[in-house]
């Protein structure tokens, strides 16, 4: 199967998209953007592959009468587990790392090797479970993130057992874990799916005890591992898009992968809007995907996603968790700036004026939407479809707010929020490259019916 | 009785908080030759316009109360505040009955501002309003009165009505009354600060910018008589002079901020424009002429007004004296070129003469005086420290 | 301006090289001459004027942009904000301000003399007021102030010029009789109106060159360098015609073999994209920005800011029959003067008539007299003519402001917008 691909590397995720052909989507990864871009963007890559022998797999398992839409909890166990598969081979770049970190200290700084080597113990042993509870409900949960909490808890247990300070175990995991996280790893995808399949049928009995079901797995797998997958091109967007091995002419603005994406997705879209990390950026397309128009936020990043992290440190919260709180207000706080440097100050000092949590939260996102209107305005205003993407989309305030002032000033619009935004931009790089390969100046609209299979995707019709 | 002294506040405060311009709304609807003229900081000759049988409105921007959307699309972050919301209002329809709209040359931002209306509202008179920087009456005034017969031109031409001598010189008479009675406010509060708090004596005169001059003159007469009858206990405050909001104006919230703080406000150049010209305007001779010897003999100091040979640090530090001062604030809005250009020279004579300073940004719509509140704190307590 | 970067050379580089290192050296040596010096600004200067007082002039936002040019005007700036002024004003004012601070530099190493006379003509810029207000604080030596009305309306009016007319003859040159003990010349002056009329002419011929495709010259870029003469020291000089005949020449050439501009790194091989650009460029980086263009070429064939010493192009020339009347009707066209609806007409027309395929905006941190309005400027000329529009952001002379990566993204962005709109139906890879 001919594939094209989109790298999307981004401030803080790397991400890409393998499109077919016909333009569908076929796959998509994601990881955390490290010191290593290109090892970044080869897990981001790998994994959209992986998914893509995946969905076929799928469609295969559908064909011989096991549609996902019945067997949900085993499909989900299986993506689990290859994604676990993953997960203990980078624990044993983890583990060499970890050696030789400790062996390359003095002697009064390291720690046993045995002592090292329990810890690993315990992170294998306990990787299921650990995975199970970190990561089953959530997919955007980098191996540093998981890793890391396992190994505190680990270096505790055998610190104790040790009767040593758990410091210098944990010492050894943060010199260890940026090296770990830039191991090439080669993952066999046969033989992790046959391991995850295994793994998975052993908690579903019913399934396994279902010949014709373990049959048409066995089948399907086969048929996906065999599946010949030619990336027969690719096309590099995002914050560190210079920094990619990908020729100049291979390497596009995010601007026109955003748009373009979006367009993809929502073929009826006009403007999009999309908050991400470091920047909002506020784009009209035409029918054709095509930018017209664009402004971005200038050299400070007040209203990005990096604003509400900075609010959610202030809070100790997690950033998951500041739509929903705001949406709980009984009033907006009126907050004039969104202001990075000053956001922890101004919420101190409304906490001290007895201010409510939810209502300063309520007004916080009132301001991150306020300004992003301010760059609507100047793209050209609002357009019917509106799409909002980026990461900032899936807070629920922030949409909440959004549909308020998009009634408010632009009256009635259909807006599109997509839950996986995020790929947008490595969607609108698949895209360019597909029609690169196609000669095709203007994107492959109407080559196939838009993709708009993720669940979740939103449309909401707003009202005048 | 203290109820007066609300009653008058409250007076003033119906017209501040209200961005529709209500007052002007029942103002216009009383007749059906009447017309608004807006004007931006900070000075427009109002005479002129009630002549014209037309009402003054000055535009202050919508300090804390209105969330800027449009405004920010038509101006970088790197510009003051006040055109935003001025923008804001206007294309939210809130000038929409006006017909007249009077740029001063201040700075290159309401210059451009004025460009901006001609755009996007090319239905209303827009007057650029150069005042004159050269203060020769031969060269300077000459052009000035260039500039004020074509303003009222153009507002004879609006009203469709011929404006009579006698209706210039009755409303400058009516502006003379206003300017004795904001000298009378002004040195009332300088000599009992406690009794003519800040946060009140500028919203009393803040009104003057929308209402006509008649009903400022009474809100001034009616705050004066209640203040004067139920005097509010003295305090132990140091004296500062406040300098540098000529044009875009601070949030009430700072100006409460400063006085929680143990500052006094004896002195300030806030809305400057309504006390720009110092002393009376003759009501007798030509019209014009009085008010343009008035621009070029008696206006107050300012960072629009090119200081040549009589330098603004010495009218500053003759003011901190007049008024007793113990230091000078620099409360100056952020990104504002004239106020903050000006500000080295002045702190550097405020060095040479002694008197202590202390320096804050702010825009018109800042929420937070935190900062502001310990640096003020700071700059009264080492005052009292010292004496 | 102080440097050539251009590898190929061409005559009027050469001319232009020779009329700085003597002007820098004329400078340098009026202690011994004791010829007086005149500060002033390139908007609304009154060069030919000072000049027929055997003065020399002296342009405080050519040292600034010179310094940001030389990587020293962080250092000035930041003098300037330990002296307390704030992070929030003109940069050109700092950078200026802190120059002084430190003795007084020049591009070439020798030391700028101080002012005999500050000459305040404020045309298009009201922070020119208060930079020199700040300056006559610093110096102990008589200001002259040149008041230039604004051209709201439009058009300069007759009291307009009437008051500029005014100022000339009751201050500006008593103020000059004054300082250099010389009577004023008025014969001298109309034959010096002569001959900036004759470079303007020339001038003027040069930078509708861009009108060509491919166009000859990069009408933003190196047109900083083409207004050096005419803008500063020497309008009004024989060697200003020189330099300009000579410029001309350059240019009929490359039009005749039909070639592309001259960059710091060679020519430009290929137009990609015609631009307009509003707003005056970064000097700090200025090398790294243009790059940014030449790479991809583009090339910029009209642009407002060799408008600011003068629009030339808009059809305005000095005449010598009527010497002060032209001097305020001169200051008066500066474009930073100019009303905003005639500003975007300029930007429209430029479009227009130089074929351009995008209009771009560099939105200038410390320019309040440039920026303020551009968006709305930006909107109107992208109805108006339909070209697509891109906003850019930077300072004239604090590096702070200038963020490389930050550019580049949103050029790449804004060509790659152009290329989609340029070649519909054709591989762009």
């Amino acid at each position: 199967m001919d594939l094209y691909l989109g790298i999307d590397l981004g401030s803080t995720t790397s991400k890409a998209v393998a499109v077919g052909e016909d333009g569908r989507i076929l796959g998509r990864g994601i990881t955390n953007t490290r010191s290593n871009y290109r090892v970044a963007s080869d897990i981001a890559r790998e994994e959209a592959l992986h998914n893509a022998r995946f969905a076929h797999l799928a469609r295969a398992m559908e064909s011989r009468g096991y549609p996902a839409s019945r067997h949900e909890a085993i499909y989900s166990d299986l993506a689990l587990h290859f994604r676990l598969e993953g997960y203990l081979k980078r624990l044993d770049a983890l583990a060499r790392e970890c050696e030789r970190t400790n062996a390359a200290l003095s002697p009064e700084e390291a720690v046993p090797g045995e002592c090292l080597a329990e810890v690993f113990e315990i992170l294998r042993r306990e990787a299921p479970a650990t995975f199970d509870r970190q990561a089953r409900n959530d997919s955007s949960k980098f191996f540093r993130d998981i890793a890391g909490t396992a190994f505190a808890d680990a270096a505790e247990e055998v610190s104790t057992r040790w009767k040593l300070s758990s410091e210098p175990l944990v010492a050894i995991y943060e010199r260890s874990i940026v090296p770990a996280e830039n191991d090439r790893i080669e993952m066999d995808f046969g033989r992790s799916l046959t391991s995850a399949c295994a793994r998975t049928l052993e908690n579903h009995p019913e399934e396994r005890e279902n010949s014709g079901f373990v049959k048409a797995l066995e089948d399907a797998t086969k048929q996906a591992v065999a599946l010949d997958l030619v990336t027969k091109d690719m096309v590099g967007t995002g914050y560190g898009r210079q920094l990619l091995p990908f020729p100049e002419e291979s390497i596009r603005s995010e601007i026109l992968c955003h748009g373009l994406g979006a367009h993809r997705i929502f073929p009826e879209t006009r403007t999009v809007l999309d908050i991400g990390g470091q920047d909002t950026k506020a784009i009209q397309v035409n029918g054709e995907g095509v930018v017209t128009s664009f402004h971005m936020n200038d050299r400070c990043a007040a209203g990005c996603g990096r604003y509400l992290g900075y609010i959610a440190d202030e809070l100790a919260i997690s950033v998951k968790d500041l739509g929903p709180l705001a949406c709980k207000a009984d009033k907006t706080i009126r907050i004039s700036s969104t202001c990075t440097v000053f956001a922890g100050a101004e919420l101190r000092d409304l906490l001290n004026l007895g201010e409510k949590r939810e209502n300063i939260l309520a007004g916080l996102h009132r301001a991150i939407v306020l300004r992003a209107f301010s760059l609507l305005a100047r793209s050209g205003g609002v357009h019917n479809e509106f799409t909002f993407t980026g990461g900032v989309a899936k807070n629920v305030a922030v949409v909440q707010y959004t549909q308020e002032m998009v009634r408010r000033n632009y009256g009635a619009i259909t807006m599109n929020v997509h839950p996986d935004s995020i790929y947008m931009g490595a969607l609108g790089a698949a895209l360019f490259a597909l029609r690169a390969a196609r000669g095709e100046s203007l994107p492959a609209a109407g080559v196939a019916e838009p993709d708009r299979s993720t669940r979740g995707a939103r449309r909401m019709e707003i009202k005048a | 009785m203290k109820h007066q002294r609300l009653d008058a506040l409250a007076r003033a405060d119906r017209v501040l908080n209200d961005l529709s311009y209500g007052y002007v709304q029942d103002w216009l609807g009383r007749g059906a030759d009447r017309h608004a003229v807006g004007y931006l900081p900070i000075y427009a000759p109002r005479e002129i316009i009630a002549a014209a049988g037309m009402i003054p409105v000055g535009v202050f921007g919508a300090g804390d109360a209105l969330d800027i959307v449009k405004g920010d699309a038509y101006f970088q972050s790197y510009i003051c505040h006040i055109p935003r919301s001025v923008i804001e209002m206007a294309l939210d329809g809130r000038f929409a009955t006006f017909s007249a709209f009077i740029f001063p040359a201040i700075c290159d931002v309401i210059r451009n501002l004025s460009g901006m209306w001609q755009m996007n509202f090319p239905d209303q008179y827009v007057k650029y309003l150069d005042y004159p920087q050269n203060f020769d009456p031969e060269v300077g005034g000459r052009f000035y009165r260039r500039e004020l017969e074509d303003l009222l031109e153009n507002l004879v031409r609006i009203s469709g009505r011929e404006v009579s001598d006698a209706e210039l010189h009755a409303a400058t008479a009516r502006y003379n009354e206003n300017r004795r009675l904001l000298d009378r406010l002004y040195d009332a509060r300088s000599r009992a600060p406690h009794n003519f708090p800040m946060s009140e004596v500028y919203r009393v005169v803040r009104a003057g910018s929308v209402l006509t001059v008649d009903d400022h003159n009474r809100l001034i007469l009616d705050y004066l008589a209640a203040a004067e009858a139920e005097p509010l206990p003295d305090q132990d405050r140091i004296r500062v002079y406040l300098v540098g909001a000529f044009c875009e104006q601070p949030p009430l919230g700072l100006l409460k901020t400063l006085e929680q703080a143990g500052c006094a406000l004896v002195g300030d150049d806030l809305l400057l424009g309504m006390r720009f010209i110092r002393g009376d305007v003759a009501t007798e001779g030509d019209p014009l002429d009085a008010l343009v010897a008035a621009y070029l003999t008696k206006c107050g100091w300012s960072s629009a007004v090119y200081d040549g040979d009589n330098p603004r640090e010495d009218k500053l530090v003759e003011d901190v004296r007049a008024c007793k001062a113990d230091g000078v604030i620099f409360c100056c809005p952020s990104f504002c070129d004239p106020a903050l250009l000006d500000r080295p020279m002045l702190q550097k004579r405020l060095d040479e003469e002694r008197v202590p300073y202390a320096s804050f940004q702010y825009s018109e719509n800042t929420g937070q005086f935190q900062v502001i509140r310990e640096q003020a704190g700071t700059f009264s307590d080492s005052i009292k420290l010292w004496e | 301006m102080s440097e050539t970067p251009r590898i190929v050379k061409e005559k009027s580089m050469v001319v232009q090289k020779k009329m700085l290192a003597a002007y820098y050296k004329g400078l340098a040596s009026t202690g011994e001459t004791g010829q007086k010096v005149v500060y002033t600004f390139v908007p609304g200067n009154l060069t030919e004027l000072i000049l027929s007082f055997g003065a020399q002039p002296v342009y405080p936002e050519i040292n600034a942009l010179q310094s940001g040019m030389r990587k020293k005007s962080m250092e000035f700036i930041r003098q300037a904000e330990k002296m307390g002024h704030s992070e929030d004003v003109c940069t050109y004012v700092k950078c200026d301000v802190g120059m002084m601070l430190k003795g007084n530099v020049g591009p070439t190493g020798e030391t700028i003399p101080a002012p005999d006379l500050l000459l305040c003509s404020y045309t298009g810029c009201f922070t020119f007021m208060k930079w020199f207000e700040n300056l006559a604080k610093m110096y102990d030596c008589p200001v002259v102030m040149l008041h230039v009305p604004y051209r709201s309306a439009g058009e300069a009016s007759p009291a307009m010029v009437q008051y500029v007319v005014d100022q000339l003859r009751t201050r500006v040159i008593p103020a000059l009789e004054k300082v250099t003990g010389r009577p004023y010349d008025e014969e001298r002056l109309r034959t010096m109106l002569g001959l900036a009329a004759q470079a303007e002419d020339d001038m003027v011929y040069c930078f509708e060159s861009a009108k060509n495709r491919p166009s000859p010259i990069d009408g933003y870029f190196a047109g900083v360098y083409y207004i050096g003469p005419i803008f500063t020291a020497f309008r009004g000089t024989e060697e200003c015609v020189t330099y300009y005949r000579s410029l001309r020449e350059d240019i009929d050439e490359r039009i005749a073999r039909g070639l592309g501009p001259i960059t710091p790194e060679g020519q430009i091989e290929k137009e990609q994209y015609r631009l307009v650009v509003e707003g005056p460029p970064n000097w700090t980086n200025f090398r790294e920005f243009w790059k940014l263009f030449y790479d991809r070429g583009a090339v910029v064939v009209a642009s407002t800011y060799t408008n600011v010493g003068g629009s030339y192009d808009l059809g305005f020339r000095h005449d010598p029959a009527h010497p002060l009347e032209t001097m305020a009707r001169y200051c008066m066209s500066c474009y930073t003067n100019l009303s905003l609806p005639q500003r975007t007409a300029v930007l429209s027309n430029y479009v227009r008539d130089y074929h351009a395929d995008g209009l771009l905006v560099n939105s200038i941190k410390s320019c309040n007299s440039f920026s303020a309005g551009q968006l709305q400027m930006l909107r109107r000329v992208e109805e108006e003519t339909g070209v697509p529009v891109g906003f850019i952001e930077s300072d004239l002379v604090d590096p702070r402001y200038f963020s490389y990566a930050n550019l580049k993204n949103r050029l790449d962005s804004f060509f790659q917008m152009l290329d989609q709109k340029l070649t519909p139906g054709e591989s762009d890879a």
